[in-house]
């Protein structure tokens, strides 16, 4: 089993050398000619204003979480259906994992529910204000 | 002697080779993988470089003009041109960026669109290595992606380039989900994570591929994965990330040259990767369809169905317009989310009565 990581791990540097390698080449044909705009950040002809490296909007961070915890979810799904066929397709081992997932869902129709979901929390009316929307939207 | 389970084709190969004779079996090994490493690098260079010429004449006649003509017969060599400009051309790297991360990223990225390849089952005999956790592997290997991207948008101090992450990793991120999803779908059918052990699993016609194995709930599952998967590549019409309309080229801005190129090349590398596993997983990787058709080997098969869903991801780039990220959100977890434990659901009934 060992060798056989042992070829991902062979991949892994072989990409490595290529990209290097070809990145190499690429060095050696091209021109380089630096002049004070192309150092200056791309942003379609404007002058870059403010920092960039700024605090992101927090909606984010909701979906990563509700990622992780969908995420373990199937790490838990993942040896169950292996299994699934070697414990001889048993009604018991179904009813279980349903049993998991059911409790799982009730979390997924609270997320849901509560408007986590929803991308647009709020928008903006013609007249500059701002209107909330509601979960059932 | 190498042990026979280590046995691949082109372990095969470098064993025969009598003039090797004098290297340990370990280097031999090693010899191999190498050469299989750069063989799929290869194919990942081949393919986008045909790809990318298919790809312009298909949107060419869709929108009823006739794409690059002047290079080459119907413009055949546009893409080698077009690599060769890449090749000549100056890597910029502008002021202020964070420039470890920003030289790493495009090199993480590269290594992990590479490193799928090593359990794809084209043939028989034919998988570099077939890993026991075959498909965990690719899954885990596949999300490797986010921190590359992540690091390439921003290390950029780009702002169009921080979005176009941001946006590029909360996608692949809810997206992970469904494909996890339709995955354990797959593996419940076969019973094992091996990519080998799935495509003997659904051996004998076509109808036993999982796809209509269990019809309707493998469809699901297929079409589930297939849409997923769209996304998880950034395709349109998944493409926000690098939405060219509004965010220039997302977390690609400030990257030029060979560089960009290696963005571009793992994209289509993705492709390929996602084709092959959808293969693999629901349409019965290089099972024949029928048996009256088995004279035919193995990896023409495996090739004909990937090229075939490729062939897909191209058509609907150029038939479905981009969607906004609210739909996006949407599609992932009030659609394809829901469904994906429906379809676990009746397939778990299925196997149990």
């Amino acid at each position: 089993m060992i060798l056989d990581f042992l070829n991902v791990f062979i991949f892994l540097l072989v990409g490595i050398f290529m990209v290097s390698i070809t990145l190499l080449l690429s060095k050696l044909v091209h021109p380089r000619k630096i002049t004070k705009e192309k150092m200056i950040a791309y942003e379609c002809g404007e002058d870059p204003v403010g920092e960039t490296w700024i605090r992101f909007n927090n909606r984010f961070y909701v979906i990563a979480l509700i990622f992780i915890i969908f995420d373990i979810e199937v790490v838990f799904l993942f040896p169950w259906a292996v299994a699934f066929t070697k414990l001889g397709n048993n009604f018991l081992a179904f009813a279980d994992m349903m049993i998991f997932l059911a409790i799982l869902l009730v979390g997924f129709a609270y997320v849901w529910v509560k408007g986590d979901l929803e991308w647009v929390k709020s928008y903006f009316t013609d007249h500059g204000e701002e209107v909330l929307k509601s979960p059932n939207d | 002697m190498i042990q026979a389970e280590y046995y691949n084709i082109f372990v095969k190969i470098i064993d025969q080779l009598a003039v090797l004779d004098f290297l340990p079996p370990v280097w031999k090994f090693i010899l191999a993988s190498v050469i299989a490493a750069l063989v799929f690098f290869h194919v990942i260079a081949i393919f986008a470089l045909v790809a990318i010429w298919v790809e312009r004449k298909v949107a060419g006649h869709i929108q009823d003009r006739l794409g690059p003509m002047e290079t080459g017969w119907h413009g055949v060599l546009q893409t080698l041109a077009d690599a060769i400009k890449l090749l000549i051309k100056e890597d910029i790297i502008a002021g202020g960026i964070d420039r470890r991360l920003f030289v790493l990223a495009p090199v993480i990225v590269f290594m992990t669109a590479l490193a799928v390849f090593v359990v794809f089952p084209v043939g028989e005999n034919f998988i570099v290595s077939d890993l026991n956790i075959g498909i965990l592997y690719i899954v885990a290997i596949s999300t490797l992606v986010v921190p590359g991207i992540i690091m390439a948008g921003w290390s950029s101090n780009n702002k169009w380039s921080l979005f176009g992450a941001m946006r590029s990793a909360a996608q692949i991120v809810s997206y992970e989900v469904p494909v996890g999803l339709a995955i354990v779908c797959a593996v419940m059918a076969a019973g094992s994570l091996s990519m080998q052990t799935i495509v003997e699993s659904q051996a004998g016609g076509f109808w036993n591929w999982f796809i209509f194995s269990k019809f309707p709930f493998g469809f699901i599952a297929f079409f589930i994965y297939f849409v997923a998967s769209l996304a998880e590549i950034n395709r349109t019409p998944f493409d926000l990330p690098e939405a060219e309309s509004e965010i220039v080229a997302g977390y690609m801005t400030e990257y030029s040259g060979m560089r960009w190129s290696f963005f571009f090349l793992a994209e289509y590398g993705n492709m390929l990767a996602v084709g092959a596993i959808a293969t693999t997983l629901f349409l019965g990787g290089w099972q024949t369809p029928i048996s009256l058709l088995s004279f035919i080997p193995g990896p023409v098969w495996f090739t004909a169905k990937t090229m075939f869903l490729v062939f897909v991801h191209i058509w609907l780039r150029w038939t479905l317009p981009r969607l906004r990220v609210d739909q996006l959100m949407y599609m992932c977890w009030k659609v394809l989310t829901p469904f994906a434990f429906v379809s676990i659901f009746g397939i778990g009934l299925w196997m149990t009565f």
